[in-house]
């Protein structure tokens, strides 16, 4: 069971990138408008004209 | 043009940011799909100077910058006006500003607490398959330290709002529901410790972290629905905030009503408000002031009058002295009794404060007692203690803590889609203990504003010629007669004759709309039990409108309703008490006054608590906002006074009334459902307590009993939200309904 010694710690850095993630992202200001999030996806004005 | 496209001294609100240029927020109203958003911000992203603009969905509001030198900042709500939108510049409430910062702080616990219980779930798990097949000793404490290592920073990090909660209630010797939730996770996480050292088979992590992850998905929830709430609460008073003309020597500038300071001049012309509390020194006109003191009758004014903000100029331009807030005799009265009142209010506990000082030490009481009894039993002291831990650790109010927040979320989001704003989280079980209904008539059981009466006596066509002339004036007659137009389009070259009326060329003939002198009409008496009259001429022909107080349009349906839930309903008016009596019959209430004054709807209350009556006021009026505080629960509508809707536990949009009884249906469905949600939470204890007193609790058992728990409370807190009938469709603010009743002239509002 020796490759719990690296793996466990593996596991949990893999986790705690996500959680530095999700931080990141509400600090930026991705989790303020979520409703317009969610429609402003559907809007074309990145095509080209 | 409507107040704000005026050029408007804009800043006040807007302010610098980075280096260069100026910021400011913009609640807007008409944001309805997903394409506005596209349509505003190129809009105003293409004028020069901006930039930034950016539209926020969900609260409907819309951040922009631009270089200070560039742009005329008023040229971004023509912008936006031109798009069929209309802007009032925003200033965040301090207290939403605050919770903003609370959710955030709520949603990074939420985070860890979540990284966390996933984690270590990951881990005990394998240690409870693990013990019942083959695992090592060492392999066990391995994963319980690296539990350990996980548990504890992420618990001191995402415990905090319990902690500190507790730590509060504490220091002033209370009790409340976050003593039990704090003492159980930090003995849950300091036993497992000691059991960790001493190589133990089972440790509580799990349950420590994931009773911490719960309550937060519950309080998040709850802060996430309050803060939508506060969001349209805070648009509403942006798109309520008035304008006003102030002197500068003796040019006009409009300024934003709250940046009046006492000694300014203003000027207020016929159909606006009076912005601010003041004196009349040049002028003559009559004022309505039934928003102050639900009067009907109009007022004649002259210099020297005192005048109140929310009153309606009718006739005549008026300049006025803004005097120093609270220094008229009616405002400091009202001022004085509001104090009183929201002193003398029996400060109602909380079913949840009551539900936990009843909890709390009973189950301090059952684990103290399961230590002493295993001890005296013969057990070793290390067991004893164990097991009064488990005891704890089961009992932890996880169920009990999410029964009633679980409830209030749906519910307020019920109450939220149904057009009412809570204005304190325990407005709804206070709406549900409430027996008795005092009503104020005008512009509660009436609309704000009046409306024409007599529309069957008069030919429908000229009824709409009428109607679409009075579209050119700003008279409130004309504004009432104006509503009743089907068509928004107003006559072309229509001129107002001030005092006198409106005329236009109507295919040719004259048509005038106005006094009756003007329309050589014959004379009807005004003031009759609050009807006026408005005149019109058209080819020969003549018409009379009445326009008068009118019922909201299912006022008689509700106040039935509202009856049928065995409410006892009442009248408390400031108005005469033959304006009174009319309405009072025609909604067949029995018991009504007339002619109170603030201080005299007070006793009328507090006589009825007095009986042991929980009383539900319901008013609009700056006469009624010491009443509402004095109420055991109060509500009122959109176009309440500030000072009233700041008293009001609820706030209710539209014109309809059927808000009132909403509010008191879902609230008592509500509550009954908080009732099942304690008991349940109740039963699980008695379930599963003489398991732990016993000693057979494990890890995993507590784990599958205080999640099953909680799943169950919240499901059934989720019933909180379905109703037997449909509810009107109704866009919560920014629906025609509203845009309808908006205090400017229809004629200027663009019909988008």
């Amino acid at each position: 069971m020796n490759v719990l010694i690296y793996l466990l710690p593996m596991a949990l850095g893999l986790g705690l990138a996500g959680l530095f993630g999700f931080m990141w992202a509400l600090k930026s200001g991705q989790y303020n408008d979520v409703e317009g999030a969610a429609l402003r996806v559907l809007s074309d004005d990145d095509l080209p004209k | 043009m409507s107040a704000i496209t005026e050029a408007i001294d804009l800043s006040l609100y807007a302010k610098p940011e980075t280096a260069g240029t100026l910021g400011m927020d913009v609640a807007v109203e008409g944001i309805s799909c997903g394409a506005c958003i596209a349509r505003i911000e190129g809009a105003v992203k293409s004028l020069p100077g901006v930039t930034e603009a950016r539209v926020n969905y969900t609260n409907r509001r819309l951040h922009v910058a631009w270089s200070e030198s560039l742009t005329e900042p008023s040229r971004i709500f023509q912008a936006l006006q031109d798009n069929g939108y209309r802007g009032h510049p925003f200033v965040a409430l301090r207290a939403e500003q605050e919770e903003a910062a609370e959710a955030r702080h709520l949603t990074r616990c939420l985070a860890v607490a979540g990284f966390a219980a996933m984690n270590i779930m990951l881990l005990s798990v394998s240690v409870w398959s693990g013990n019942v097949t083959d695992i090592t000793a060492e392999t066990r404490d391995f994963f319980h330290w690296a539990s350990a290592l996980i548990a504890l920073p992420a618990a001191a990090y995402a415990g905090r709002p319990f902690f500190s909660s507790a730590w509060t209630a504490l220091r002033a010797r209370t009790l409340n529901m976050n003593v039990p939730i704090s003492l159980g996770v930090i003995l849950a996480l300091s036993m497992s410790v000691v059991e960790t050292a001493n190589h133990a088979e089972h440790a509580y992590y799990d349950s420590a972290i994931m009773l911490l992850f719960f309550l937060l998905v519950g309080r998040t929830l709850d802060h996430a629905m309050r803060r939508r709430t506060r969001a349209v609460a805070g648009n509403l008073a942006a798109l309520r905030a008035e304008t006003a003309h102030r002197f500068k020597g003796d040019e006009l500038i409009n300024v934003p009503a709250a940046a009046l300071k006492a000694g300014d001049r203003v000027l207020v012309r016929p159909g606006e408000r009076v912005p601010a509390d003041g004196e009349v020194i040049g002028g003559n006109s009559e004022i309505d002031d039934s928003l102050i003191t639900g009067e009907t009758a109009r007022r004649k004014v002259a210099a020297g009058a005192i005048v109140y903000a929310g009153s309606l100029n009718y006739s005549g331009a008026l300049t006025m002295r803004v005097t120093a807030a609270g220094g008229s005799s009616l405002l400091d009265d009202i001022e004085r009794l509001l104090e009183k009142a929201a002193s003398a209010k029996s400060r109602t506990r909380r079913l949840a404060d009551r539900a936990s000082a009843i909890y709390a030490p009973v189950v301090h009481t059952t684990a103290a007692l399961t230590f002493v009894g295993w001890y005296l039993y013969g057990a070793p002291l290390h067991d004893a203690i164990i097991t009064a831990i488990a005891v704890l650790i089961i009992t932890c109010p996880c169920a009990l803590a999410l029964a009633i927040p679980a409830v209030q979320v749906v519910a307020s989001g019920a109450l939220f889609k149904r057009g009412i704003i809570l204005n304190s989280g325990d407005a709804i079980e206070r709406l549900a203990e409430a027996d008795t209904v005092i009503f104020d008539k005008t512009g509660t059981l009436t609309l704000p504003e009046p409306r024409v009466v007599n529309a069957a006596d008069i030919d429908p066509a000229l009824a709409q010629r009428a109607a679409r002339l009075a579209l050119s004036s700003r008279h409130p007659l004309a504004m009432a007669l104006a509503r009743e137009a089907t068509s928004r389009a107003p006559f072309d070259g229509a001129v107002e004759e001030p005092g006198q009326g409106v005329r236009a060329l109507i295919d040719g003939v004259e048509a005038r709309l106005g006094s009756a002198s003007f329309c050589g009409a014959p004379l009807h008496r005004d003031g009759d039990s609050g009807i006026s009259h408005i005149y019109f001429s058209y080819a020969g022909q003549h018409a009379t409108f009445a326009i008068a107080q009118r019922l909201r349009s299912d006022a008689i349906e509700t106040v039935q309703a509202l009856r049928n839930l065995g409410l006892d309903l009442r009248i408390l008016s400031g108005d005469r008490v033959d304006a009174v009596r009319p309405v009072a019959e025609m909604l067949s209430v029995a018991q009504w006054h007339g002619g109170l004054n603030p201080a005299e709807k007070i006793a009328a209350i507090e006589v009825l608590k007095a009986q042991g009556r929980r009383v539900l006021m319901v008013g609009d009026g700056l006469n009624d906002a010491p009443s509402l505080a004095a109420a055991h629960v109060s509500l009122s509508p959109i176009s309440a006074a500030d000072v009233t809707q700041a008293q009001a536990d609820a706030v209710f949009l539209g014109e309809r009334l059927a808000p009132v009884f909403d509010a008191v249906d879902i609230a008592r469905r509500a509550r009954r459902l908080m009732m099942q949600n304690l008991w349940l939470a109740a039963l699980y204890n008695l379930i599963a307590v003489p398991v732990a007193i016993a000693g057979l609790v494990t890890p995993l058992i507590a784990a599958l009993a205080m999640s099953g728990s909680s799943v169950l409370v919240t499901l059934n807190a989720l019933r909180a939200a379905s109703r037997a009938h449909d509810p009107e469709k109704w866009s919560p603010i920014f629906g025609q309904d509203y845009a309808q009743r908006k205090k400017t002239p229809l004629a200027e509002s663009d019909p988008s």
